[in-house]
């Protein structure tokens, strides 16, 4: 695990070949068993190790039976491998009456996902573009709002929000929902989008405007062509943030509507006799497998577009 | 136009099958999810079902500290479900005020509610204003010790009898490696046990002193004072348990790594689940084996105010199924808690039950204090005696404290 | 900066009131619900509303009874050490991984996806997995044990004088990766040349990183900074599914408290008060900050 010690061995460690060091652009490393090798791979090997332990035991465990974990150890992989938490933790763990599992929930977190992440990158994004490229007076003191309103416990809103939503009448409807991922989504996505078209070169903007391009037109052809890697950014947050929210999927809808984290909570809480670990684990990996895969596939272009949307400010 | 757009994929992603609903589904939402709680819930559903309407279940697991806020926020956001599960008592008093619950007079007037539930007090706990709110479909009591006779064998120490006997034995168990007193980390269930010791150990008067009439003499005085002596002994008796749930606590009990746990009805359940005899594998003793008193909280039906025609008349349908003779034995057997009419026979229920069902014969009921103290009374007795159990707190601290929460009561 | 020029000439109204329309959706979240919801929650926290909202004033009894409240103030101090700590380990961890992996090494995707994926992955799944690993009976614990090591304790989630450190570890595994990439970023967007001439002046390497690169990262600090500290004022997932605030009350955190009062406890007026309490705390922090930041002449 990284703690401060880890930092004094990084420093030494840098300090130590600072003369070979061309900076973060150098030349790949040729021998692979420097001392400054060593220890730049050794801390990083410890780092990972905390990081995937917590993977390799949800793995390891929802793979046993119950028998064989009630034996002990977490760390010890399974001696008989059983996939029967899986299939019973997707199709058959119960809720009260409901024994369908998180199969369910699934297809309401994509339909709830999708118009979510869409509709509040779009809202977010001519946000950004705005306050980036269109200032108007009192443009920033609602940004500032804003970014204040993302330090607000999101439970200090529920009453309020269960108010608007009644009085439009569509309170735990799916619109509603949306409506709500996209109000707590802005403030992040908003600073995202507006520092990053505040980083894109002004002549740009300049000779579109010469040119007599209006607002929505320097955003729909030259803006947004140009943003691909921010968008990729916005929208990882987004699925995740989404997809993983469980308060707003609980008290906003209705039950034909509950997002898998909601059923992810069911089972897991759902106390019959002893808990079932195995069921617990390999339904929470179901859960987080969405994200995760966008974040194996895309991982690459996140560290891009948050090189491009964060650095400059 | 962007906005247009915009509207249009809203729209879009409402177009879901809301039309499907036929006019006598009738949602039901609940916090019962455990094993033989699920199993009790069917029973519910079978017969409402076979009335011609269909029960859509609403399970929230989690308990219903979590399940409650979601209940209340969709009856107050204008989307009720058609019936929910609250504890009788003052939980739903406030949307009762607002008017957003139906009145069941009429139903329970046709049924004869007055004369068949009993005790009465269940009744009066669901009326407001003279008119009947809740469907009370049973009784649960809080006032039981659980023991595992596995545990004190192999302590070499005889089954204790009453709670004094318990506290005397718990050296020779911490001896064996055995938690004498299992009690997991929720806040409810440090200040369920504290309630126990009052009503076992200080007894009736007391209780009714320091709840009922929220006498501040009694709440300070020496009997008090003996109340928060006991709970200091079940303090030390508690240390190592290490567990959240109560139903891991129990499984304590059940496997004999516990003596013992003070928990209510429900935990018989678990007892059953593991195939274990009551008598010979473990050992209840209501009211502790001193005062042998029970408090009739429990659960109950709400119904919110519907417009749709349909819908209602499901609603009086699925009130009068609950209370439905043979719905209630069906119910509470699977359940563990005690039916909440006097005239239906229970042949079928175990030693323990049998135990209950003496004593509310005789008579021997008290008031919940989920009937007696508002929630906000309630949450923060919990936040008292969770920190109580888990520090060192004094025993004269936490009385001063406790009458300080209790004098604040409305 | 020429752009903003442009628009304010009188005779770019015209366009100016496109983007005005456009922006329509963020002033409308940003007055009722963010400035709205506040200042309703506000003149509810001076009322003594049960389960609904009522407005019949009590002055400033809540307030009165949320600081005699021991709840509250371990919850208050809980938040600050987490607080502190989160900052302080997330900016160190992620700042020393991020300058790790610019040393150009090998495997540079696979460290990164390591370190990335738990973010992924919700509060919910995080509690509970710490949650499972940190079990004195199944766990590390126990596990040290059963290698000869019998007297080893390690048993954070069940002793009330550090449970808030086993919260913490698990809040570090979750978010320190997304504050690597936010870090490993800034350090590409360094210019090269920079280190060059640092080199060429003899500046150590430690020097360069703490006294050159990082002032430079300004822009990337400030928004990790957002993203780290709206992340700790709202801390309740992981609590929950964690420890549920135990054992006893030694975990609690204020947006627990909140909540718990607000719904369970059936309180409005005494989850409203509690809330008002963590925005003015927020507010005395933030908004200086943000309008410094934000609300006065940008900077290019």
């Amino acid at each position: 695990m990284a703690n401060p010690g880890s930092l004094a061995i990084t420093v030494a460690g840098a300090d130590a070949v600072r003369d070979e060091l061309s900076g973060p652009r150098g030349r790949r490393p040729q021998r692979s068993f420097s001392g400054r090798n060593i220890m730049i791979y050794g801390t990083l090997l410890i780092a990972a190790l905390y990081y995937l332990l917590p993977l390799y035991v949800m793995v390891v465990t929802s793979l046993k039976g119950m028998p064989e974990i009630r034996l002990g150890n977490i760390f010890s992989p399974p001696v008989e491998i059983t996939f029967e938490p899986w299939a019973k933790a997707w199709a058959s763990a119960c809720t009260g009456l409901n024994c369908d599992g998180l199969s369910r929930g699934f297809w309401n977190s994509v339909r709830i996902t999708i118009p979510s992440t869409v509709i509040s990158i779009a809202i977010a994004s001519i946000n950004g573009y705005a306050l980036a490229n269109w200032r108007f007076k009192g443009s920033e003191v609602f940004f500032t709002i804003l970014i204040v309103g993302a330090f607000i416990p999101y439970q200090v809103m529920i009453y309020p929000i269960v108010i608007v939503l009644r009085e439009m009448g569509i309170y735990g409807t799916l619109t509603g929902l949306v409506i709500v991922h996209t109000i707590f989504g802005m403030p992040i996505l908003t600073l995202l989008f507006r520092n990053y078209f505040v980083s894109l070169p002004e002549e740009l903007f300049k000779a579109a405007r010469i040119d007599g391009a209006g607002f929505w037109t320097i955003y729909l052809k030259i803006m947004l062509p140009m943003s691909l890697p921010i968008f990729v950014v916005a929208m990882i947050l987004q699925i995740t943030g989404i997809w993983n929210d469980f308060l707003f999927g609980v008290v906003f809808t209705r039950p034909e509507y509950y997002p898998m984290t909601v059923q992810l909570n069911n089972i897991v809480n759902s106390v019959q006799g002893v808990k079932e670990y195995n069921v617990n684990m390999a339904a929470t990996i179901l859960t987080g497998a969405v994200p995760l895969f966008v974040y194996f596939v895309s991982g690459r272009l996140f560290v891009r577009g948050i090189a491009a949307g964060a650095v400059k400010g | 136009m962007t906005l247009r757009i915009l509207a249009a994929v809203m729209a879009a992603s409402v177009a879901l099958p809301l039309a499907s609903a036929r006019a006598t589904d009738l949602e039901v939402t609940h916090w019962w999810t455990s094993g033989g709680e699920a199993a009790a819930v069917a029973e519910l559903a079978k017969a409402f079902d076979a009335t011609g309407n269909k029960w859509i279940d609403g399970a929230i697991a989690g308990s219903g500290g979590t399940a409650r806020p979601i209940m209340v926020s969709r009856i107050t956001g204008g989307d009720p479900m058609g019936a929910t599960q609250f504890n009788h008592g003052r939980q739903a008093e406030e949307l009762v005020q607002a008017g957003l619950m139906r009145d069941l007079s009429d139903v329970a007037e046709k049924e004869k509610w007055k004369d068949i539930i009993r005790p009465a007090s269940l009744l009066d706990s669901c009326t407001i204003d003279g008119k009947i709110y809740c469907a009370p479909v049973n009784i649960h009591s809080w006032q039981w010790l659980w023991l595992s006779a596995d545990a004190f064998k192999k302590a070499g120490v005889g089954m204790p009898k009453n709670w004094n006997e318990f506290v005397a034995a718990a050296p020779a168990l911490e001896k064996a490696g055995i938690v004498p007193l299992a009690l997991g980390g929720q806040a409810w269930q440090s200040a369920g046990l504290f309630d126990v010791l009052l009503i076992s150990l200080g007894g009736k008067d007391l209780y009714e002193k320091v709840y009922a009439q929220k006498d501040a003499d009694a709440i300070s005085g020496p009997e008090m004072a003996a109340v928060f002596k006991a709970a200091d002994d079940a303090r030390r008796m508690s240390k190592g348990t290490n567990v959240q749930d109560w139903n891991q606590a129990t499984n304590m009990v059940i496997t004999g790594k516990a003596g013992g746990q003070v928990m209510g009805d429900w935990a018989q359940g678990e007892f059953a689940l593991a195939g274990k005899k009551a008598g010979t594998d473990y050992a209840c003793l209501p009211g502790l084996g001193v005062n042998e008193y029970i408090t009739t909280g429990g659960d109950a039906f709400y119904f919110p105010l519907l417009k749709d025609e349909a819908k209602s008349k499901a609603q009086a349908a699925l009130a009068s199924t609950l209370l439905n003779p043979a719905t209630q034995v069906a119910f509470n057997l699977k359940k563990g808690s005690l039916p909440v009419r006097g005239d239906v026979d229970l042949a079928a229920a175990n030693d323990c039950m049998k135990k209950g069902l003496d004593i509310l014969a005789k008579g021997n009921v008290l008031k919940s204090t989920d009937e007696l103290m508002s929630a906000d009374i309630q949450k923060q007795k919990e936040d008292l005696f969770a920190e109580f159990f888990s520090s060192s707190m004094s025993a004269a601290d936490a009385q001063k404290r406790f009458a300080k929460i209790i004098a604040s009561a409305d | 900066m020429t752009g903003q020029t442009i628009a304010r000439r009188p005779n770019q109204l015209f366009r100016n009131l496109n983007a005005k329309i456009a922006s329509i959706p963020m002033i409308l979240t940003a007055v009722v619900i963010f400035l709205g919801g506040t200042l309703w929650t506000v003149v509810y926290s001076f009322t003594n509303s049960k389960l609904l909202p009522r407005l019949s004033f009590v002055g400033f009894d809540q307030y009165e009874r949320l600081w005699a409240a021991t709840r509250w103030t371990v919850s208050i101090t809980n938040l600050a050490i987490y607080g502190v700590l989160t900052l302080i380990f997330s900016l160190v961890i992620g700042f020393v991984l991020a300058a790790l992996m610019d040393q150009k090494i090998r495997f540079e995707n696979t460290f990164r996806t390591i370190f990335l994926y738990p973010f992924a992955l919700s509060f919910i799944v995080t509690g509970l997995v710490w949650q499972w690993v940190l079990n004195p009976e199944f766990g590390i614990q126990s596990v040290v044990r059963s290698l000869g090591w019998t007297s080893f304790t390690f048993d954070p989630l069940y002793n009330a004088d550090i449970v808030i450190y086993g919260i913490l570890i698990a809040g570090l595994w979750q978010g320190t990766g997304l504050v690597m990439c936010l870090m490993l970023a800034g350090l590409r967007g360094i210019d090269g040349e920079i280190w060059k001439a640092a080199r060429v002046d003899g500046i150590p390497t430690w020097k360069t990183y703490l006294f050159i690169v990082i002032p430079m990262m300004r822009a990337v600090f400030v928004t990790t900074l957002v993203i780290i500290a709206s992340g700790i004022v709202r801390v309740y997932d992981l609590v929950v599914a964690q420890t549920s605030g135990g054992p006893g009350i030694a975990s609690e955190v204020p947006a627990k408290y909140v909540y718990d009062y607000m719904f369970q406890a059936q309180n409005l007026g005494q989850g409203f008060a509690a809330s008002t309490m963590m925005l003015v705390t927020v507010a005395i922090i933030i908004v200086p900050w943000a309008y410094l930041e934000f609300g006065g002449k940008k900077r290019g």
